[in-house]
């Protein structure tokens, strides 16, 4: 049986930067970043299965995007392969447009002018779904997405949550059977995200054969909603398995938690016997740092309390905790996420 | 796989969902567009300002001869016939300066500005043909442009007293949609151009807007030019690849009688020039259809048919 969504050694490149650009970010020194090609996605072979709830998680720049526009079919492959609902990408687009639709996180899409209503019908057109129909999904998933208030109010009137929840409601109106998710929660609030993850996952849950691959930065919605997710760095697929199975693989590995004073010093952590990685993190308003070990056994953790203590630091908390999505990504990737 | 819902892929299917797609896309211009009634005064009213400018030169003009061929009664008569017809000229041209500056701004450079907020993206990964989605934003532009085009020729009607005679409405309407339809076809074509060039391109739109004006004759007659000695010809010739400069001459033509001017001043013949306009149609839409196949593919390798932050 074919997958939904399959990859086979799919590579992207991009071109690096016209010259002129490059002399003058040396000259002024800034942004060293991707001046020569930049390999976006690096031989990524991944299935995910008919009716299956996929996630990606990875830091910024990982190649969770450039991913997606390829299987929407936006963006060819520079080599490799990409098949959506069985077909190729790169050679038979229309049977896989047919079956898809993407929403991303932040999205500024549709026409200021036109109601919010107006706008998704619009997008609906665009896949010959019927008018009338069209028209009774829209009202259902404005009810369901809490947008029923703001039915006719103009695009550009919209709060961006409100903008956000539009654009969801665009995603679901032409029924798709493979739904790309881009961080679709990015910058909502707690009850907004809440419904629109519960939706998502309901869609998959209670319908045969709907597939999401959604990507997004948040460790614990990947965890709670995903069926399978795939860690990606830097165009790599480094891990991919059940929310479960990934925390398991660092189950042997020891989590510990502290809440310290700032410390500058830390790079002599990570030459100590018997810590996997760490990750730190400034918390500048309390003057404090988060520091999360993954440690082989508890071993280390007197002399890590010593080594913060001799610089005349104080410990505010230290906790052994489960280990979390994050801290397989700590321990795979060596630093931490945000 | 079974999929969750067979997808038809039939003629009829496809016949459809374009149509739709067109009826779509043309509804935020025509809808849209409209929302907002400034565009009474700015789009249709404000025109009349150029038109005017222009319709008091040749009134100044056409008095001077008329007062320097004093006695001579024929003299006369031809003077105000003349000066007549280049005041029906203007008002003519002024209001369908419109239809180019929509080509312009809201065709050839759209593609490039929905890229920017994100529409692209979403044009380009729905299943609709894509001369579906530059032909619903066409159909928007000529409707909304024809809105705010007869608005500004029934004001210079009334303001500036013109009197067009039209004899033949058949082929009248023939000409206008052909060049109407040429007019877009180039913009669909410089639409596809833009995706690649990006804002390169809004300079090129800049520097087509006066030139334009100028030889496609939206102010005179363009057939003038052609008894300008030496560089004249040249650019009407140029000029005469925007399908503006041949529907100009043809409607003014049908409107004014091919005898204004003593005949002098047009390029052919009305039936000469509608065949002119139906070729050019059909050729910009040829070329608009594989030019946005060639540069879609090319966008989609080079990763320019989404805007890098989204
Ligand atoms: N059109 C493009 N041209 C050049 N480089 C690009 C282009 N799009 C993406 N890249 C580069 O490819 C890499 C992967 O980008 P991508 O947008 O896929 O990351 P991401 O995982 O979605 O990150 P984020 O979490 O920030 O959204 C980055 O280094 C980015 O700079
Ligand atoms: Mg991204």
């Amino acid at each position: 049986m074919p997958y939904a969504v399959e990859t086979r050694d799919l590579t992207r490149i991009f071109a690096g930067k016209k010259k002129r650009r490059i002399r003058r970010k040396r000259a002024t020194g800034e942004g060293e970043d991707h001046l020569g090609p930049v390999t976006a996605l690096d031989q990524v072979s991944i299935q995910i299965r008919d009716g299956e709830l996929f996630g990606m998680l990875g830091p910024n720049g990982a190649g969770k995007t450039t991913l997606i526009k390829i299987l929407a079919t936006l963006l060819l492959p520079t080599s490799g392969q990409a098949f959506v609902a069985g077909h190729d990408v790169a050679k038979d687009p229309f049977p896989i447009r047919q079956r898809i639709n993407m929403v991303s996180g932040g999205e500024t899409s549709g026409y200021g002018l036109l109601t919010a209503r107006e706008n998704v019908w619009m997008f609906s057109q665009f896949y010959g779904v019927p008018s009338k129909v069209s028209k009774g999904r829209i009202d259902e998933l404005m009810h369901t997405f809490g947008l029923w208030d703001k039915r006719d109010a103009k695009v550009r009137m919209l709060s961006t949550g409100q903008r956000q929840k539009m654009n969801m409601i665009r995603g679901f109106v032409t029924d798709p059977d493979i739904l790309f998710l881009d961080e679709p929660t990015l910058g909502l609030d707690v009850n907004a995200a809440r419904v629109i993850r519960d939706y998502i996952t309901n869609w998959v849950r209670s319908q045969k054969s709907k597939t999401v691959l959604l990507t997004t930065h948040y460790m614990a919605e990947a965890d709670q909603m995903c069926d399978r997710i795939a860690i990606i760095d830097n165009g790599k697929i480094l891990a991919c398995d059940t929310p479960e199975n990934l925390k398991r693989m660092i189950r042997t590995e020891t989590t510990f938690r502290l809440e310290v004073d700032t410390i500058r010093d830390i790079a002599s952590f990570s030459s100590m016997e018997g810590v996997k990685n760490f990750s730190h993190t400034d918390d500048i308003s309390k003057n404090r740092t988060h520091l999360t070990f993954i440690l082989e056994d508890e071993g280390p953790v007197a002399e890590i309390l010593s080594t913060i203590t001799s610089q005349g630091k104080k410990v505010h908390s230290l906790q052994k905790s489960e280990p979390t999505l994050e801290d397989v990504f700590i321990s795979m990737v060596g630093r931490g996420f945000e | 796989m079974k999929p969750a819902t067979v997808r038809r892929t039939d003629l009829r299917y496809r016949i459809g969902l374009n149509l739709r797609a067109v009826v779509g896309r043309s509804y935020p211009r025509i809808v849209g567009a409209n929302r907002e009634p400034s565009w009474i005064f700015f789009e249709a009213l404000l025109p009349l300002l150029g038109i005017a400018a222009y319709v008091f030169i040749y009134q100044s003009f056409g008095a001077r001869s008329f007062a320097a061929a004093a006695g001579n009664t024929t003299a006369q008569a031809v003077i105000s016939a003349n000066t007549n017809a280049l005041i029906a000229s203007v008002v003519l041209g002024g209001t369908m300066v419109a239809f180019w500056l929509n080509v312009l701004w809201s065709m050839a450079s759209q593609l490039y500005w929905e890229k920017e907020i994100g529409n692209l993206q979403l044009y380009m990964m729905a299943p609709m043909n894509r001369m579906a989605l530059l032909g619903g934003m066409a159909v928007g532009g000529m409707v909304m442009t024809s809105m705010r085009a007869v608005s500004t020729l029934v004001a210079g009607i009334l303001v500036f007293g013109v009197i067009f005679q039209v004899a033949d409405p058949l082929t009248l309407l023939a000409v206008f949609f052909a060049a109407l339809i040429a007019l877009y076809g180039l913009g669909m074509m410089f639409a596809s151009l833009y995706l690649l060039w990006g804002r390169e391109a809004w300079n090129l739109s800049a520097l087509m807007e006066e030139p334009i004006f100028f030889s496609s004759g939206f102010y005179f007659p363009v057939g003038g030019l052609f008894r300008v000695p030496g560089w004249g010809p040249i650019i009407a010739i140029i000029g005469s690849f925007v399908p503006a400069t041949f529907g100009l001459d043809a409607l003014r033509q049908l409107t004014l009688g091919s005898t204004a001017f003593g005949g002098q001043l047009w390029i052919f013949d009305v039936k000469t020039e509608l065949y002119i306009l139906v070729f050019m149609a059909v050729l910009f839409l040829i070329l608009a259809r594989y030019s946005l196949r060639y540069l879609e593919t090319l966008a989609k390798r080079e990763g320019k048919l989404t805007s890098r932050h989204q």
